[in-house]
């Protein structure tokens, strides 16, 4: 037993054996209680940001007496109509991205395979506009076509990078991107809207067409999505081994990929489809998530640094520049890209993606 | 724990096995012999980890069944054969930021369910598997700042920690220096010992497989060449046969059992081959 690690085994610990162990799996436990808690107070604090700051600052006390039912003219409608719907689509939009993304990391094992990269966001945006310039879909049918393009665009990548394994999807990934990408502009082009603001919606995403009527949608549809992310979790932390291994400790791999996939397309679709492919947000994620977390993947830290990086973009993109409010999608985009640089050189360094 | 009285035996029956192209492995058959540690050892290619994939059904057999105490496995649920067939794949990758508590833990998965959440008696399977793979004291670092070594033995403790009645290996002691190859082939053996497990390991390293050994299986190009105890089936012409590699075959010095001293050119062209050849037993 010499080669054995006796000199870092504490005292006692032999003897305690399961107690032990135990403390040391509540340890991340605990540390992933903390970092949630911090993070939930942060996206609390952008979301009222977002709320009562900008060119018409509301104060606090005038905030409730809107929120108990009173009309306060000028503020009434710039809140209810304005604020509040578009930082509540920001929160659910940036929570449901950002599970998407850790999704599509953890299960495979790369961070480049996030829904905005490979082409899935793209693939519902296009069927979106598609759906709004060819069909004049409105409301339900933009989510549903949105939810429909995504899915084809993974089934066809998946089917395009059979046998490539995890980066012969991402590369397929990425041109069905670009291909979409160009699909939008060209139907957006066709259409008489004109308007760059509609077009920057489809293009990169914005919180500004954002309304009651989205927000209840998309809130409905993550009330059933959300709660699956928990077996989900689960699934992830098996395929995270390897196929192999998990199919070893008997996970059902194809199904739990099957279902994992549709998971994660739906929550990148539902969220396209009301405020467009905000640029980045599944991407970056995943990524601070782990972060934050020591490392380790969560997808409810993900929800939230996913709802924190849509709320503090948009807070940048609407206060930014005086009289100018950019769509979200702009700073996000602009934040994306360096960390995108970043990853790929980081990770041609060493050699692997994960 | 208690000797098991019934142990676990897992049979291949005239299987074929095969990726894409070509089978791998054609009509093999072979019965590990229940309770007792079986190595299959053969040349690069020769099946032998397709064989193991095949006995845990991480590959589905093209023809032919893998029979668990009688039942084809592949009509088994999955959950139900993980809690009584464990299988670490060769060389396996750990997710990042994944505490040792925590991938051990993982190997606890097939006993967990729906309504089965984690209790005492997982931490008490967890602490038995670090304690025995002497990885109790790496508990709360992540895998990833560990030595190969001893993510090799955190990986194993993983696959104990799943307590199946039959544990399958593939190249164990992959990038182990000789004490810890050595350590981790008696972690496995002691295994088998205290709870009869039955257990097949592929590996590299003859001289070794043929000193742990209850049971030997030689393989080329996917059938089995030979099989049994390693004194009976060890020779020089196996090695022939099987390696395509002159050697001698002496007594272990420790044990007893076949030692395989390869002849090799460099050998021949010292002369010490005419010596070695016939050297003293």
């Amino acid at each position: 037993m010499s080669v054995l690690d006796k000199a870092q085994l504490p005292a006692g610990a032999a003897v305690l054996g399961g107690a032990w162990v135990r403390e040391r799996r509540k340890a991340p436990r605990r540390r992933r209680a903390w970092v949630a808690g911090i993070l939930g107070a942060a996206v609390a604090g952008l979301f009222f940001a977002n709320v009562l700051l900008g060119s018409y600052t509301v104060t606090v006390p005038d905030f409730l007496r809107l929120m108990g039912g009173a009309e306060i003219p000028g503020a009434s409608f710039i809140v209810m109509e304005n604020k509040l719907p578009q930082a509540l689509l920001g929160l659910l939009a940036g929570a449901s991205f950002g599970v998407a993304g850790a999704i599509f990391q953890a299960m495979l094992r790369n961070p480049l395979a996030s829904p905005d990269i490979i082409g899935i966001s793209y693939g519902a945006s296009a069927a979106a506009v598609a759906a709004i310039v060819v069909f004049g879909a409105r409301g339900a049918g933009v989510s549903l076509a949105a939810m429909g393009g995504a899915l084809v665009v993974a089934v066809l990548i998946t089917w395009l990078a059979r046998g490539r394994g995890g980066t012969g999807l991402i590369l397929v990934g990425i041109g069905a991107a670009a291909f979409l990408q160009a699909a939008v502009t060209f139907l957006l082009s066709r259409a008489d809207t004109g308007n760059a603001r509609d077009v920057m919606v489809w293009l990169s995403g914005s919180l500004a067409p954002a309304n009651w009527q989205r927000v209840a949608f998309l809130a409905a549809a993550l009330l059933v999505l959300l709660p699956l992310a928990g077996p989900g979790a689960r699934q992830l932390r098996g395929l995270a081994l390897g196929a192999d291994t998990a199919a070893g400790l008997g996970f059902n791999v194809p199904r739990a990929r099957l279902l994992l996939t549709l998971l994660g397309v739906l929550l990148a679709a539902l969220p396209t489809a009301a405020a467009g492919p905000i640029a980045f947000v599944a991407f970056l994620s995943g990524p601070i998530a782990r972060r934050l977390n020591n490392g380790a993947p969560s997808l409810a830290v993900a929800a939230l640094v996913g709802a924190g990086i849509v709320l503090a973009g948009n807070l940048a993109a609407v206060n930014a520049i005086p009289r100018v409010s950019l769509p979200v999608g702009v700073v996000t985009g602009a934040l994306g890209a360096p960390f995108l640089l970043w990853l790929l050189i980081s990770s041609n360094r060493s050699n692997q993606g994960g | 724990m208690a000797l098991n009285s019934h142990p676990t035996r897992l049979s291949a029956r005239n299987i074929t096995l095969g990726y894409a192209g070509a089978p791998i492995v054609q009509g093999l058959s072979l019965e590990l012999p229940a309770g007792k540690v079986s190595y299959i050892v053969g040349a690069n290619a020769c099946g032998k980890s397709t064989l193991l994939r095949g006995l845990a059904r991480l590959l589905s057999a093209r023809s032919g069944a893998v029979l668990l105490n009688g039942a084809d496995i592949h009509r088994m649920p999955t959950r139900a054969l993980a809690r009584e067939l464990g299988i670490l794949p060769q060389a396996p990758t750990a997710p990042e930021g994944i505490t040792v508590s925590e991938l051990v833990g993982r190997g606890r998965s097939p006993h967990q369910g729906w309504f089965r959440q984690w209790t005492g008696a997982d931490d008490d399977a967890v602490a038995a598997a670090l304690s025995v793979t002497g990885t109790l004291g790496l508990a709360g670092r992540t895998v990833d700042e560990l030595s190969g070594g001893q993510r090799q033995r955190v990986w194993i403790a993983m696959a104990l920690a799943q307590e199946t009645e039959v544990l399958l290996l593939d190249e164990p002691t992959t990038y182990l220096d000789l004490a810890h190859q050595v350590e981790v082939l008696d972690v496995v053996s002691e295994l088998n010992a205290r709870r009869g497990t039955t257990v097949a390991i592929v590996l590299h390293d003859l001289n070794l497989a043929a000193r742990y050994a209850d049971h030997l299986v030689a393989m080329k190009a996917g059938r089995v060449v030979a099989e049994g105890k390693p004194e009976a089936v060890l020779t020089a012409a196996l090695v022939r046969e099987v390696f395509g590699l002159e050697s001698v075959v002496v007594p272990d010095p420790v044990t007893g059992t076949p030692l395989v001293v390869p002849l090799g050119r460099r050998a021949a062209l010292l002369g010490a081959g005419a010596s070695l050849a016939g050297a003293p037993a």
